[in-house]
């Protein structure tokens, strides 16, 4: 196998993730998602938001390294991906971020091989500990 | 934005409004490593990717998955929001291809609906597939 089983379970250090507006803006031009709620800092206080709002997929920007976990990146693939939600992220949101390895296991691949599949959890906090978000990730090593 | 959907009146089975994106072009995959810190370059850089087999550079599956969830954002409106979000990624998708996001209703309860959505090139087959639910303001 390309990944250790061994690694099931290990964690990475707890990160700070500050969630600025910039980054907000920018992840949302990048998709080329103009909802107000992303980029309108009046509009998300007129609708009950603090600032502006994060797109759901805007915990794609926390890298959270696990230390025992390494592979080239040119040779992943994303397999699936999952988040949820207590409630949306909103910037001056500080969120105290953990990744985990939950699995690696090894499939037969379409075209002969074999792969291996890492399956990793961020999960996300804010600062008085109340969970967030969680992100679980699934990479395949060809 | 399109206008706000009225819940109440949507039923389980039924097939939302789709979102049509504009043609992935090659500097938004560059955006999009830029603002995700996905540096893998096989998304940006055609001699890494075709080192590693692949036909050219490809879309990062993120970016599909960031479309759907526009599509859920917006489909949610001011009413809630995207409170779970799951895809699956099965075809690659190449820049220049022009992508459509679809919805079913799956299930209402209470404040919740569960949809089930995709995003095609070609009529039917779905590239990155999921699910997706709504959480609504009581």
């Amino acid at each position: 196998m390309q990944i250790d089983p061994a690694v099931i379970g290990s964690t990475s250090e707890a990160v700070l993730m500050e969630v600025e507006k910039g980054a907000i803006r920018a992840f949302a031009h990048a998709i080329g998602d103009e909802n107000p709620l992303f980029t309108d800092e009046a509009y998300a206080r007129e609708h009950g938001y603090s600032s502006l709002v994060a797109p759901p997929t805007f915990p794609t920007t926390f890298r959270v390294p696990i230390p025992q976990v390494k592979f080239e990146l040119s040779r992943v693939l994303h397999g699936g991906q999952e988040y949820s939600y207590t409630r949306p992220i909103v910037a001056g949101d500080v969120l105290r971020c953990v990744n985990q390895v939950l699995d690696v296991y090894e499939r037969e691949g379409k075209q002969g091989g074999k792969m291996t599949f890492l399956v990793t959890r961020v999960k996300g906090e804010d600062l008085d500990g109340q969970l967030v978000f969680t992100s679980t990730s699934t990479i395949i090593l060809r | 934005m399109q206008q706000t959907i009225d819940w109440s009146e949507v039923e389980v089975g039924c097939e939302l409004e789709p979102l049509v994106k504009p043609a992935i072009t090659k500097v938004q995959l560059l955006k999009y490593a830029g603002a995700s810190g996905d540096f893998n370059l096989i998304h940006t850089d055609v001699e890494t990717a075709r080192q590693v087999g692949l036909p050219g550079t490809i879309a990062h599956g993120m970016l599909s998955m960031g479309f759907l969830g526009q599509y859920a954002s917006q489909l949610a409106g001011t009413q809630g929001f995207v409170s779970r979000l799951q895809v699956r990624f099965a075809g690659m998708v190449f820049p220049g291809d022009v992508l459509t996001c679809r919805a079913k209703v799956t299930k209402k309860e209470s404040n919740q609906i569960d949809l089930e959505l995709f995003v095609e090139r070609e009529p039917g087959k779905a590239l990155t597939s999921g699910e997706a639910t709504l959480t609504l303001r009581p």
